[in-house]
């Protein structure tokens, strides 16, 4: 289960060089993402989708907000 | 299929999402980061005064300011109310109006326009979500900005 965070652990794992994950559809991802986000939809979340990020870094994931 | 299960190790759910960042005025990218908004053109020209501040010396500064009010700022620059020029309160906690309303950085600005001028306000606040003061929007700045569009 991924680890829940806020916004300053977030900030600090970017100064670490975590991978960004934005899980919304693409459109969304299309409209507005966090600087230097990946747009992998959730439901596109395959073992080939998720090669393009490095298993050694971290990786956050995000969406919308709590909803 | 979750990351985990592929392999990685160390996984994170920034819970409070796009909403949250956009909320803090942090950049974004994409065909909507480019728009104006709130925090762009929030002006950081108000007076600004602690609790314990001499309130008479606040309302001098108050009175020399484009404002008719300052804000009070508790720890952290978090905003805890506004006093007006015309308040007659013997300290600045009894002159000031608690929790005065307030909009977040990333509010398109012809929202702000558009809402500043159904409630005829020449003036609105915004904060982060934790309520830390980033400025003022002045109408005549959303107005100009805006265009009448929203």
């Amino acid at each position: 289960m991924p680890r829940r965070i806020e916004l300053p652990e977030l900030q600090e794992l970017l100064r670490q060089g975590a991978q960004l994950v934005e899980v919304l559809p693409r459109e969304e991802y299309e409209d507005q993402h966090l600087p230097g986000a990946l747009s992998i939809p959730l439901k596109q979340l395959t073992r080939e989708a998720a090669s393009r990020l490095d298993p050694k870094q971290p990786v956050v994931v995000y969406c919308w907000d709590y909803l | 299929m979750r990351l985990e299960t592929l392999g990685f190790e160390r996984v994170f759910d920034y819970v409070p999402g796009k909403a949250d960042w956009l909320a803090h005025g942090l950049p974004g990218e994409g065909q909507n980061a480019g728009r104006r908004t709130a925090g762009d053109i929030a002006r950081r020209d108000v007076v600004t005064c602690h609790l314990n501040d001499d309130v008479d010396e606040v309302r001098r500064a108050i009175a020399g300011s484009p404002y008719g009010f300052g804000l009070v700022l508790g720890a952290d620059d978090v905003l805890l109310g506004r006093v007006r020029a015309t308040s007659r309160g013997s300290s600045v906690e009894l002159s000031m109006e608690p929790g005065p309303s307030t909009i977040r950085p990333d509010t398109s600005v012809e929202h702000v326009a558009h809402t500043m001028v159904e409630r005829d306000l020449k003036t609105t606040l915004v904060t982060t979500p934790e309520g830390r003061l980033v400025g003022v929007v002045r109408r005549a700045d959303a107005e100009g900005i805006s265009g009448g569009k929203e």
